[in-house]
């Protein structure tokens, strides 16, 4: 298998939308939106493809700030932005489908950006 | 003007053998909206990668689900293999191909039976199922498992199939097919599949290509995307064309996986002819650095895993994107407008695996 | 063997099982492996069922679900816990969202090992549910209701 480099473009926030309605309009669709924490930041990729050329765009956000949800764009992507919120805690604003936090119940709430684990202690017996 | 009512649908629920939850909005038997609600099975193994170190999370990416387990790590394996710059012997992604398209053969065969149940058509969902078990003794005679394999790992497969096996396979896929055949004849003709498929739930092309609909799915549409084209594994080498569809309805979604059904077949011969002598793994060195978004196509359609790591024995991140999460939106698409007694069909046409949707 | 072992009904539940289980399950049903011959059928309702088969471990949000299945049926009743993840959480046991196998919320009657349980084991397991099923419906054992659910089992 030959290395295949694939490029992330690093863009500011402020220009996310007008970047994600370029590619649109050149016919891209979206391939996933997902969130990493690196430090105390927060990566958010957002992968597009046409005829199966993969680009992808990054902004990076401290976990305060929101972000402009891409949702009126792709209408499909408010799962993403869903899961970011309810996975991570990341804001973001304008989703066309806002499930205010309820697409996954989870334990604790945004356990994605502290990740704990159940320790070895047994399970409560009944 | 009449009222509006809600009915819970899920998640228990007799045509469905997984949880889902989708609020049914409905204005007398039609449906307006439908509100998907998930999380019945997440269970969050994605930050298992603090816990395992890099080699030992293939067995987690493969318990992501049960059906499509063998390519969930096969990406995973992918995805570490760029980022480490590994050289996968030849013999090795041959093998992957030819177990991937078994996997997609089982997959395929048991959603057709789910799909024949849920239309009401019992005798079908026994013979496909039946055919199923073909699939699932030759995975268990060359990997050992029937349903999880655990073949894949990091820098090739665990395990070889030996020269005369695997002419054996080839042979005995002759039979197999004829029986495919029977059973392919009676989904695409039958009237009383026809009558509850066609025209239900229709999805347009261009819904279908900006809502993210994959797979079947997309295909079923006349999107013809189909991710085996990037000629990931052996893919490259042989020769197939993506089966395409252009009615957008749960006829078509059905035709495309029956289709499929040969070229896979058909696919398994061409690489059990070609495939090279050689070796079947190489140790990977060090440890992952770097980050990659590895992309191949499960039977359900696009599968995204992306690896982040940072040097260290434990990857920082893994993130997986499965077909069925992104094939929500179109079935919220498809849903709104369709009649209360087609849900289950329509909830079926997109195959989908609630297990890889929410990790 | 009895009137009530010779037509057991299941109720299968996925809990947060990663599918393999289930298929297997499904699979039983299957002609290769066809339980329908003793009887046994698959159903979706609750109340129609005497074996509660579960796959998959307890995660936050389907303990209830489980607790409510259980309620539901009519005693007397039994529960197989098939695979590992229902046994005691598998390898996700370290997840934060899964509580543990599906004794920490229903008692369970067997356990069936296995990462994907077989058929075979799986038709073993049923089978031994069944002995246990006789016996509770000779002693007339009322279940236990379910740990914290407040209410006791279906009568």
């Amino acid at each position: 298998m030959t290395r295949d480099a694939q490029e992330t473009t690093l863009v500011e926030r402020d220009h996310l939308i007008g970047i994600v309605e370029e590619f649109r309009k050149k016919g891209y669709r979206l391939v996933q939106m997902s969130c990493t924490k690196a430090g105390e930041l927060y990566e958010i990729n957002y992968s597009f493809d046409l005829d199966y050329q993969f680009r992808n765009i990054r902004i990076v956000i401290d976990g305060l700030s929101e972000i402009p949800s891409i949702s009126g764009i792709y209408w499909g992507a408010f799962v993403y932005e869903n899961e970011m919120y309810d996975l991570f805690g990341i804001r973001v604003v304008g989703m066309n489908i806002d499930f205010g936090g309820n697409l996954f119940r989870t334990a604790k709430k945004n356990p994605f950006a502290n990740p704990t684990f159940r320790g070895e202690e047994t399970c409560p017996k009944r | 003007m009449s009222k509006k009512i809600i009915v819970p649908f899920g998640p228990q629920h007799p045509v469905l053998p997984e949880p889902i939850h989708v609020d049914l909005v409905l204005e007398d038997e039609r449906v307006v909206e439908a509100i998907p609600s998930i999380g019945y099975i997440h269970r969050g193994l994605e930050t298992l990668v603090a816990k395992r170190e890099y080699p030992e999370y293939v067995y987690i990416a493969e318990r992501t689900c049960g059906i499509c387990s063998f390519i969930h790590g096969m990406t995973y394996c992918q995805a570490v293999e760029q980022v480490m710059d590994i050289e996968v012997p030849e013999r090795a992604l041959y093998l992957r191909t030819i177990w991937s398209e078994y996997s997609r053969l089982h997959s395929h065969l048991l959603w057709l039976g789910l799909f024949a149940d849920a239309v009401g058509f019992e005798n079908l969902f026994m013979a496909s199922w039946k055919a199923r078990e073909f699939v699932l003794d030759v995975l268990e005679e060359t990997t050992g498992g029937r349903v999880i394999q655990g073949s894949c790992k990091v820098g090739g497969v665990r395990r070889d199939i030996p020269g005369k096996t695997l002419e054996r396979m080839a042979r005995d896929l002759d039979v197999f097919e004829r029986e495919l055949k029977d059973i392919a004849g009676v989904f695409l003709n039958d009237e009383s599949i026809i009558g509850r498929t066609r025209g239900v739930g229709v999805l347009s092309r261009d819904d279908a290509y900006y809502l993210g609909a994959m797979g079947p799915t997309a295909r079923g549409s006349g999107v013809g995307i189909d991710l085996r084209k990037t000629g990931y594994a052996a893919y490259g080498k042989l020769q197939f064309k993506p089966v395409v569809e252009t009615g957008g309805d749960c006829y078509s979604r059905c035709a495309v996986r029956v289709k499929e059904l040969f070229t896979s077949i058909d696919l398994i011969r061409q690489a059990a002819a070609k495939i090279p002598e050689g070796e079947i793994e190489v140790k990977p060195k060090g440890n992952p650095d770097g980050e990659y978004f590895s992309r191949a196509e499960q039977p359900r359609g696009e599968l995204v895993h992306y690896v982040k790591g940072d040097g260290s024995k434990h990857l920082v991140r893994s993130r997986i994107r499965t077909p069925t999460l992104t094939n929500l939106p179109p079935l919220v698409k498809m849903l709104a407008g369709c009649e209360l007694a087609d849900v289950p069909v329509i909830v079926l046409s997109i195959d989908p695996c609630i297990g890889c949707m929410e990790r | 063997m009895t009137w009530l072992s010779k037509s057991p009904w299941i109720l299968h539940y996925d809990a947060s099982s990663c599918n393999g289980c289930d298929i297997e399950v499904l699979a039983c049903l299957s002609p290769l492996y066809d339980v329908e011959r003793f009887g046994i059928i698959n159903t979706g309702n609750p109340k129609h069922a005497d074996v509660l088969v579960i796959t998959g471990g307890i995660n936050e949000q389907n303990r209830e679900v489980v607790r409510n299945l259980y309620a539901q049926m009519p005693d007397p009743k039994v529960v197989v816990a098939v695979g590992i993840c229902a046994s005691s959480g598998g390898v996700f046991r370290e997840c934060y969202n899964v509580v543990g196998g599906i004794d920490c919320v229903i008692p369970v009657d067997v356990y069936v090992p296995g990462c994907a349980a077989r058929p075979e084991s799986i038709i073993d397991g049923i089978v031994k549910a069944l002995s246990i099923l006789e016996e509770k419906k000779k002693n007339g054992t009322q279940s236990s209701p379910a740990p914290g659910s407040g209410a006791g089992g279906a009568q």
